[in-house]
This record gives C-alpha cells, sequence and structure tokens, in this order.
C-alpha cells in the first residue's frame, strides 16, 4: 500500500468523546450497571456480616470483602469475574456494525478521519467506559466496607485493590477488543454479540474441561499411584496449567488470587524443597505479588493488541458499502 | 476554461472477475456542474467511492485539488463534501447534534462551524426541526440534512449521489436551486440522478454510464445530435378519427411517426412542419398543436437505450 500522508489520530478526539457520552446515556450500559450494582451489594452484603467478627484479627480484613464468598452466594470478585466480560462484549458487539446498519459509515468516512481513528476511538471510549463503572463499584465496596467495619484500609490492601482494578480493566480491555473484531466481522448485531459470547463462554466454561481432558489423554494417570492415593503427574499438572493459561479467565483468575490472597506464592504446582524455611500463610510484599502476576498481566495485554490489530486490518479492508 | 478541480483518468474496478467500472475518463471544473446518468448498477457509485478514496481504484489514477484520495486522503476529503445515496444519521441525537459531530470530525473550529450549520439548516429549510430528534425527522428530511452537511462543510467539490431520492417535488426544485447555489460559489458538483429532467435543468454536461463505462458525455444538445443525428422532431395533438401515424409516416422526409397519449411525435430529416399540417387537416383531422421539439434529456436516454438491453 502507498504511504499515506497525515496523523492517523486526526478526529480521534471528536470519536473518543461521542462514543463515551453514547455509553454513559445509553440505557444498555444503565442495565449492566444495576446487574453488576446488585449482585455486588448481595455479595459484598453477605461477606461483611460474616467478617464483622474477625475485623481486628485479620490483616486484609478489606481485601476479604472482595474474595469472601458464603454459599450459595458467590464472592464479589466472582461476581466481577462473570459480569465484567459481559459488559465488555455489551460496549463492544456493535461497534462497527452500527455504523453500516444505521447508514452513517461512508457519510464518516468522508469526513478527514483515517479509519484508525475511529476504531481507537471506540475502543478507548468502551474502555474508559469500564473503568469509570469499576471504579464506581469499588469505591462503592470500599465505602461500603468503611462504614460498617469501622476500620479504614491498610495501604498495602488500598494497593492490592488498586492492582485488582487495573486488572480487571485489562481483562474487560480483552474481551472488549474481541467483541468489537466480532462487530467488525459480522454485519448483523445479533450475529456479532452470539459468537462474542460464544467465545467467552468457550474460554471460561468449556476451555477448563477440554483442558483437563486433553491432559488426562496425554498423560493417563498411572494405576499404581491412583492405588497409593497420589495425585495427578507432574507432567499432567505442568500441561494441563499451560493449556489453560490460553484462557483470559485463567489469567485472570490468577492474577486476582495472587493480588487478593497476599498469602499466595506461586501459580503453579510447587515442590516441598522449595517451600523450606518460607513462613506458611506469611503475606507477600506487594511487589511481590506484582511480579508474581507480571506475566499473566502483560498476557491480557497482549492478548488485547493481538486481538485488535486483527480488528484493524479486518476493518481497513472492508467496503464502505453496506 | 477554468481551474480543473478534479481528474480521473482510466479508473477501473474489479470485484473478482466482474468489472463494476471499467475505464472511466473525468474532468470537472471550477462551478461546474455534471450529471451522472444511467440505469442501475451501471458504476455510478462505484466511480464516486472511487473519487472520494472510500473504494481502492484496481487501475488509473485520480486528482483532487491536486491531491490523490490513496496518498492524501485527509487533503481529499477536506476539499469533498459527500452525500451518500442511502444517508443515515444517529437517531440517539437530534439533527444539529449530528452536524456537530460532522464538523468535529472535520475538523471545523467550533464557532464556524456553530454559524455554518445554522446557515445550511436553514438553506434546506431544517431550521424548525434542527433541535428535533432525529427518529422525528421523514426520509426526505434526512435526505436534506445530508444536503445540508454538504453545505456546511465549504467544499472545492460537492458530490452527491441521487440527492433527489425520496424528495417531494417542491423539496427536489429547492435542491435544484441550492445546488445552483452552490455553483455560484464556486464550488464543482457531481451529481447522479434518475431523474432526468431534474439533471438537465441543472447539469452543465451530462456522462452517461453503462456497463461500468461513459458511453455518452457533453452537453444535451450535444448527446441530442449524437443520439438522434441530424434529426428533427415535431409533436402534434390532433382531433379526429384519423390514423395518424400511418399517415404521417408515408409523408417524404418522415421517419418515424408514434402516438401516445394522443400526442403524435414524428421523428423527420428536414423540417417538414407545413407538410404535417397539411396532411392532418386534408384528412380531416383539427390540428390543436404542432411544435418542434428539442429531444430533451429523457428522449435521449429513451432512445439510447432502445435496443440496447436496458440493464447492465
Ligand atoms: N462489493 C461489491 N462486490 C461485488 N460487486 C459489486 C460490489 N459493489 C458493487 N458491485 C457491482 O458493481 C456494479 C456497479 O454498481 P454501482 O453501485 O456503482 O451502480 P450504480 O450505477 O450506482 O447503480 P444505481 O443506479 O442502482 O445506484 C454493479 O453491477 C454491482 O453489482
Ligand atoms: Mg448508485
Amino acid at each position: 500500500m502507498a504511504r499515506r500522508s497525515g496523523s492517523p489520530f486526526i478526529g480521534f478526539g471528536a470519536v473518543f468523546v461521542k462514543e463515551l457520552a453514547d455509553h454513559l446515556g445509553s440505557s444498555r450500559m444503565f442495565v449492566l450497571e444495576w446487574l453488576v450494582l446488585l449482585t455486588g451489594i448481595g455479595a459484598v452484603y453477605t461477606a461483611i456480616s460474616d467478617l464483622k467478627t474477625t475485623t481486628a484479627s485479620d490483616p486484609f480484613v478489606f481485601l476479604r470483602l472482595f474474595t469472601h464468598a458464603r454459599d450459595p452466594l458467590p464472592s464479589f470478585i466472582a461476581v466481577l469475574a462473570f459480569l465484567v466480560p459481559l459488559m465488555a462484549i455489551g460496549l463492544g458487539f456493535d461497534a462497527i456494525n452500527s455504523e453500516f446498519n444505521r447508514r452513517t459509515m461512508s457519510r464518516i468516512l468522508a469526513q478527514p478521519i483515517y479509519r484508525d481513528a475511529l476504531l481507537l476511538g471506540k475502543f478507548l471510549a468502551g474502555l474508559a467506559t469500564l473503568a469509570i463503572a469499576l471504579v464506581m463499584l469499588w469505591l462503592l465496596v470500599v465505602g461500603f466496607g468503611l462504614i460498617t467495619l469501622g476500620v479504614p484500609p491498610s495501604g498495602a490492601e488500598v494497593s492490592r485493590g488498586i492492582g485488582f482494578l487495573v486488572v480487571a480493566l485489562f481483562y474487560g480491555g480483552l474481551w472488549l477488543t474481541v467483541a468489537i473484531l466480532c462487530s467488525v466481522l459480522f454485519r448483523s448485531a445479533a450475529t456479532s454479540a452470539l459468537v462474542a459470547l460464544g467465545l467467552w463462554l468457550l474460554a471460561t466454561v468449556l476451555w477448563p474441561l477440554i483442558v483437563q481432558f486433553a491432559a488426562n489423554a496425554i498423560y493417563p494417570p498411572n494405576a499404581v499411584t491412583l492405588l497409593l492415593g497420589g495425585g495427578p503427574s507432574l507432567g499432567q499438572v505442568e500441561l494441563q496449567q499451560t493449556l489453560s493459561r490460553v484462557s483470559p479467565s485463567t489469567l485472570f483468575d490468577e492474577s486476582v488470587l495472587a493480588l487478593l490472597h497476599p498469602a499466595t506464592r506461586a501459580l503453579g504446582p510447587v515442590f516441598m524443597s522449595q517451600l523450606e524455611g518460607s513462613v506458611m500463610g506469611a503475606p507477600l510484599p506487594f511487589g511481590q505479588s506484582l511480579l508474581l502476576i507480571w506475566p499473566q498481566a502483560t498476557g491480557l495485554v497482549a492478548g488485547t493488541i493481538i486481538v485488535f490489530v486483527f480488528a484493524y486490518i479486518a476493518f481497513q479492508r472492508q467496503e464502505v458499502r453496506a | 476554461m477554468s481551474e480543473v478541480v478534479l481528474s480521473a483518468k482510466g479508473l477501473s474496478k474489479w470485484y473478482g472477475p466482474i468489472a463494476a467500472v471499467s475505464g472511466v475518463d473525468l474532468e470537472l471544473h471550477r462551478g461546474e456542474i455534471l450529471g451522472m446518468l444511467g440505469p442501475n448498477g451501471a458504476g455510478k457509485t462505484t466511480t464516486i467511492l472511487m473519487l472520494l478514496g472510500l473504494t481502492e481504484p484496481s487501475s488509473g489514477t485520480i486528482d483532487v485539488g491536486g491531491f490523490d484520495p490513496i496518498r492524501a486522503p485527509l487533503e481529499v476529503k477536506r476539499r469533498v463534501g459527500y452525500l451518500p445515496d442511502s444517508v443515515g444519521f444517529y437517531d440517539n441525537l437530534t439533527a444539529r447534534q449530528n452536524l456537530r459531530y460532522t464538523a468535529r470530525l472535520a475538523g471545523l473550529p467550533r464557532e464556524q462551524a456553530e454559524a455554518g450549520i445554522s446557515a445550511a439548516l436553514k438553506r434546506v429549510g431544517l431550521d424548525e426541526v434542527a433541535d428535533r430528534g432525529m427518529r422525528t425527522l421523514s426520509h426526505g428530511m434526512r435526505q436534506r440534512l445530508g444536503l445540508a452537511e454538504v453545505l456546511m462543510k465549504g467544499v472545492e467539490l460537492a458530490v452527491l449521489d441521487e440527492p433527489t431520492s425520496g424528495l417531494d417535488p417542491q423539496a427536489s426544485f429547492d435542491l435544484l436551486d441550492t445546488i445552483r447555489g452552490l455553483k455560484a460559489d464556486g464550488t464543482a458538483v457531481l451529481l447522479s440522478s434518475h431523474l432526468l429532467d431534474r439533471v438537465q435543468a441543472v447539469c452543465d454536461r451530462v456522462a452517461l454510464f453503462h456497463r461500468g463505462k461513459i458511453v455518452l458525455e457533453g452537453t444535451v444538445p450535444d448527446l441530442a445530435r449524437r443520439v438522434f443525428g441530424g434529426v428533427y422532431i415535431f409533436e402534434l395533438d390532433l382531433e379526429g378519427d384519423v390514423d395518424a401515424p400511418s399517415l404521417f409516416a408515408a409523408l417524404p422526409g418522415v421517419r418515424q411517426a408514434t402516438a401516445a397519449d394522443g400526442t403524435v411525435r414524428v421523428l423527420a430529416d428536414r423540417d417538414v412542419r407545413a407538410e404535417l399540417a397539411r396532411a392532418a387537416v386534408a384528412a380531416g383531422a383539427a390540428l390543436h398543436r404542432l411544435v418542434s421539439v428539442e429531444p430533451s434529456l429523457d428522449a435521449i436516454y429513451r432512445h439510447y437505450f432502445e435496443g440496447r438491453h436496458g440493464t447492465a
């Protein structure tokens, strides 16, 4: 392709502002936020009623607000792990195809902007909406905790909480790009939403099953170890973990585990010899936890970039005529 | 002639093995109006999209105000206003907000944009509905809003793809006025339309598209000469029980005579008005009207496509 002149970011601001305003004012966003809010409040409320008794003894009581679960209610992070992708897909599944269906695409692309600005503006506006919603929820949970628990969060808790927020945003960003890619590939918004949701189900529900099945098939459990009450072989565990990390939901779960359970020391199999001299159950400093999840977090970002590039290429090649 | 705003040479577009456009040459000057005609699927919209840089040509070169739409698309799009054949707007915004968004994308300074938007809305007669939601606007109003967008942008070249579709008669006459206004401001206008009389009324030149090629190009009298050769056309209104077509067809110099809706149309090699009148009266008919007609674009178009396959 011939080299083109002019910045790809001309018009980006205009697109961003319009899309953000659209998202924040849309009934879709309103519904999603209330959904998250209500389930979140339910989860946090039960957590608080359980936690009140341990406030004094637990140094990370604020983090428990996020992670505590009591049957049959899930924990707040379990709710988020479920609803963040849903929200992201809800924000992105009709990003591009709606412009075609409303017949605004040719009018917009006849203005002096590159398609880059349109795609990036839409992505970042979706991400900003997600960020606003997550920050609001986060503040709500912390505020709720402050009032009911009556102790302020420690510095470590705040930084871990913010770390969690950032990881949740990365995770949402990945599903947002997946949804935007679908909106480029499929002209019908319903198809696009369905495919995006299908991919999400595949990654969160089906993939772990497939992985377990595959690992079992490749490293069949040894009859003797089974008789002796042993677990699966190391090879099987490692294969299973490697494969399962293809799914962004695994990356997210692992990151959240390390961030919100400060005692987490490793995200893979650990040998007894490696634990020699360690104080079991002692929390890791925040920096060490960050190091632990670094690969997971960069994995999520890298995935986002790769999917975005695919969406970009597909969009560039598209005919403007609907 | 004055400065060239648009020039295209050897423009072609292939969709797989099908040539949507093949070897189209176009030139447009400041303040000139060129009409694009042709059957459905003749390649008008495809040509327009290539001129705007919205579709990459398979071959050929384009120059819009000194810029190539592929290499410098932003420069071209700053200079060109486009009204698509099916124009849509954001339903959750008002008419004015829709134009505001386009103005921001076009990089117009805020104050200039506000003034331009109000002026453009007034010019297309939408100032009263400007702050109502898009949902309350009719199809024709949307079409006019699309035109307002082109006016607001203040461009050197306005490309209008079927701007008259869906307009009521009064609105389409107003549209012609607006287009003449653009011409007066020195804007070149490229417009495609199926309303031949409207095209004839406003265009300086017309280009007739057929199967991806321009088969005829020039002023309307030019085309008439080329399509009809040196033919004279007369129309007569007769009253009386006569078989006018066969009566006139027998006269020397007459090539063809047809009757439709009480009006007889005669094609002849020379001015046969005297003979026609005499023959009609001799046959006992009352002659109400006898005129020599300049071939309309409509007649040219139909004559050209008669015998050829009407559609591509
Ligand atoms: N994306 C595409 N893929 C394949 N063929 C296409 C595509 N777009 C247009 N065509 C073909 O290109 C030809 C020209 O279409 P075009 O839209 O330019 O016609 P037109 O002159 O604008 O017709 P109309 O008067 O109906 O608007 C048609 O035969 C059409 O089928
Ligand atoms: Mg067309």
